[in-house]
């Protein structure tokens, strides 16, 4: 076995240029999959995070009914004691209670359809992000309580600015038309133009005030402490609390959950056939070394080398440029990865598109350990595959022949 | 006693709808310790008859009988295994393994037959010595003249102490010099250890020197003499 190892590698470097052709290939091939794959995994990463900070959270609990046409009747069921479990629950970091409002938000020179989100914001800052995308005016301030916070479309529609009113007509619990008159205080940038274009928020303590009463929540937004408990987190509280609606963020929102479920499932796709086609790169060298070989390849039939060792020899030879190629491809591509996943790459060229999906202007590149060994697996799986073929030709040679041929 | 006997052997090759007949009921028996050379012109079945004795090639009928076991009824992997463990070939264009050193192609076939690193060493510097190469040792092929890569070849037949050596015109590559030294080897080596050498050669300088010289033309034997 040994001997065998040695004559393979030794063979590998027989023909250094045409070796490092190969090696230098895989190691690219390798390179642009992964740092691709990476590309793609911190663009849906990012419209995902993006998503959950600026409008999903990880879990939200409504009335059953509720998100069938957002009518205020329908308020989560036995509100205080689900506010009481989730104080208690270790799985829960934060969580904030709203006001949902659905609505026409009009002023002198427009009128959309929004929602408005009314919450306690010394708790809804845990939740969200929006106080940190403040392009203009504040994230709420002192003094009058009728404060709007806009999003930058929905200011842009209505033409409004801070310091402006809007008003909010909606249905109310008895099917009467209730009118708001708020002040915009702060006009706000999550990144995603549709949200932007869609949402302002308010003071929970303006709308009691308005309702006459404190306990009206119709959604209670939370963070777990780690987005892998958030599924856990949503079983035990729908065992407590059966009658009410408790949904994950890629239930919520089942787009970006099956996108996120499709991408991992694309990134692999898309690796394999990078990497088939670099098999056929090898395939060809190594028939070459086969075929330039046929006498070698038949003496050590004649002197006894069976079969399997001489099918083991041209799949370790295989396997040894695989060795050489992957490690140097994965280290470059983790070396990249890294280095922009720190600095990022600035993608303002095409910052309105990306902002229709929710997604920032500068990547930040990531891939996941798990990807980089299922990749390298993969790697070496479909060399051992490239190795079968110029294998099966040196196989069927027959000694007497191929020890006479040039 | 024969070491290799062979009986009614033939050989047909077809070339498209030609049939060649390259061995036509060879029967011919060898014993331990002959020097023996094939000879005759270029397709009268020299080497398909070494290539048919050495079990690289199964004949179309007859039998070859080495020490009463019949090769041609072997399977594939149990010739392999048996060349490895009783023939020793010595190829025209010396065929050496180039990405081993001198040493380690003489010790390649002890190792395929599980020998020990000391007893593989020792062999190894031994029949280096033999063949006057113990300098060249740790030289790849490319590294040394065509004479020094036919004494290593000769040096690996031998090292697995195979029951005889199969050479095909071994010395058609060589010149004068390198011929005899090679011969010089392949006579002592024949002579001490009662190796068994069959060649096919043209080679007057091998004819010269061998103890039998079998003549064949068109796959038949034409005279068997010994001198």
């Amino acid at each position: 076995m040994r001997q065998i190892i040695k004559i393979a590698w030794r063979n590998v470097w027989r023909n250094k240029l045409r070796s490092l052709i190969v090696i230098t290939s895989m190691v690219l091939g390798l390179w642009s999959g992964l740092f691709s794959a990476s590309m793609m995994s911190a663009l849906n990463n990012q419209r995902i995070n993006s998503a959950i900070k600026s409008q999903l959270s990880h879990l939200q609990i409504h009335h059953p009914s509720f998100q069938d046409n957002y009518d205020i009747k329908y308020q989560i069921n036995g509100l205080n004691k689900v506010l009481k479990a989730l104080d208690e629950n270790k799985k829960v970091n934060s969580y904030s209670a709203r006001i949902v409002l659905s609505g026409m938000a009009s002023t002198a020179r427009g009128a959309t359809g929004v929602k408005l989100i009314g919450a306690d914001h010394t708790n809804e800052i845990n939740i969200t992000d929006i106080h940190s995308h403040i392009v203009k005016g504040t994230y709420f301030s002192g003094g009058t309580s009728r404060q709007a916070v806009i999003g930058q479309e929905l200011a842009e529609k209505l033409k409004l600015d801070i310091k402006k009113s809007i008003y909010l007509t909606f249905v109310n619990e008895d099917g009467s038309q209730e009118r708001l008159k708020l002040k915009v205080v702060g006009i706000f940038k999550s990144g995603n133009s549709i949200f932007d274009g869609s949402h302002m928020f308010a003071q929970k303590d303006y709308l009691d005030k308005i309702f006459g009463k404190e306990d009206i929540i119709h959604e209670i937004a939370l963070v777990s402490n780690d987005i892998n408990q958030a599924k856990e987190l949503k079983y035990e509280l729908l065992k407590a609390f059966p009658d009410n609606e408790i949904e994950l963020w890629s239930e919520i929102s089942p787009e970006l959950g099956y996108a996120n479920e499709m991408l991992s499932f694309f990134l692999y796709i898309f690796m394999t056939i990078i990497l088939i086609a670099l098999s056929f790169g090898i395939i060809n060298t190594m028939l070459m070394a086969i075929l330039e070989r046929k006498r070698e390849l038949g003496v050590l039939m004649s002197v006894g080398l069976n079969k399997s060792k001489i099918f083991l020899m041209i799949a370790l030879e295989t396997l040894f440029i695989s060795i050489v190629s992957v490690p140097l491809g994965v280290f470059l591509s983790y070396v990249t990865i890294s280095y922009f996943g720190d600095v990022g790459i600035d993608l303002s060229m095409v910052e309105e598109g990306l902002e229709q999906f929710g997604m920032g202007t500068r990547l930040y590149t990531e891939l996941y350990l798990d990807y980089y060994i299922n990749i390298t697996l993969l790697t070496f799986l479909l060399t051992f595959i490239s190795s079968l073929f110029p294998a099966r030709r040196a196989l069927k040679l027959e000694p007497a022949v191929a020890v006479r041929s040039i | 006693m024969n070491v290799i006997e062979t009986k009614n052997l033939k050989k047909i090759y077809s070339q498209g709808e030609i049939k060649v007949n390259a061995l036509n009921d060879v029967s011919v028996s060898f014993k331990q310790g002959e020097f023996t050379a094939i000879v005759g012109p270029s397709g009268s079945g020299k080497t398909t008859f070494l290539n048919t004795v050495g079990g690289l090639d199964k004949p179309t009928s007859g039998n070859v009988m080495i020490d009463n076991l019949d090769i041609t009824k072997l399977k594939a992997n149990k010739i392999i295994d048996f060349r490895l463990r009783n023939i020793g070939f010595v190829f025209q264009s010396y065929n050496l393994i180039p990405v081993l050193t001198a040493k380690e192609n003489i010790e390649f076939i002890m190792l395929m037959q599980g020998y020990s690193e000391a007893k593989r060493n020792e062999r190894a510097l031994e029949l280096l010595d033999a063949v006057g190469l113990s300098s060249e040792a740790k030289r790849r092929p490319g590294q040394l003249s065509g004479g020094q890569q036919q004494r290593v070849a000769v040096a690996r037949a031998l090292a697995s102490k195979p029951k005889f050596i199969l050479a095909d015109e071994p010395t058609a590559n060589l010149d004068s010099t390198s011929t005899k030294n090679l011969l010089d080897i392949m006579y002592d080596l024949n002579r001490k250890e009662k190796m068994t050498f069959i060649f096919s050669t043209h080679d007057q300088r091998v004819i010269d020197r061998a103890k039998r010289v079998i003549t064949l033309e068109d796959g038949k034997i034409l005279s068997d003499n010994t001198t």
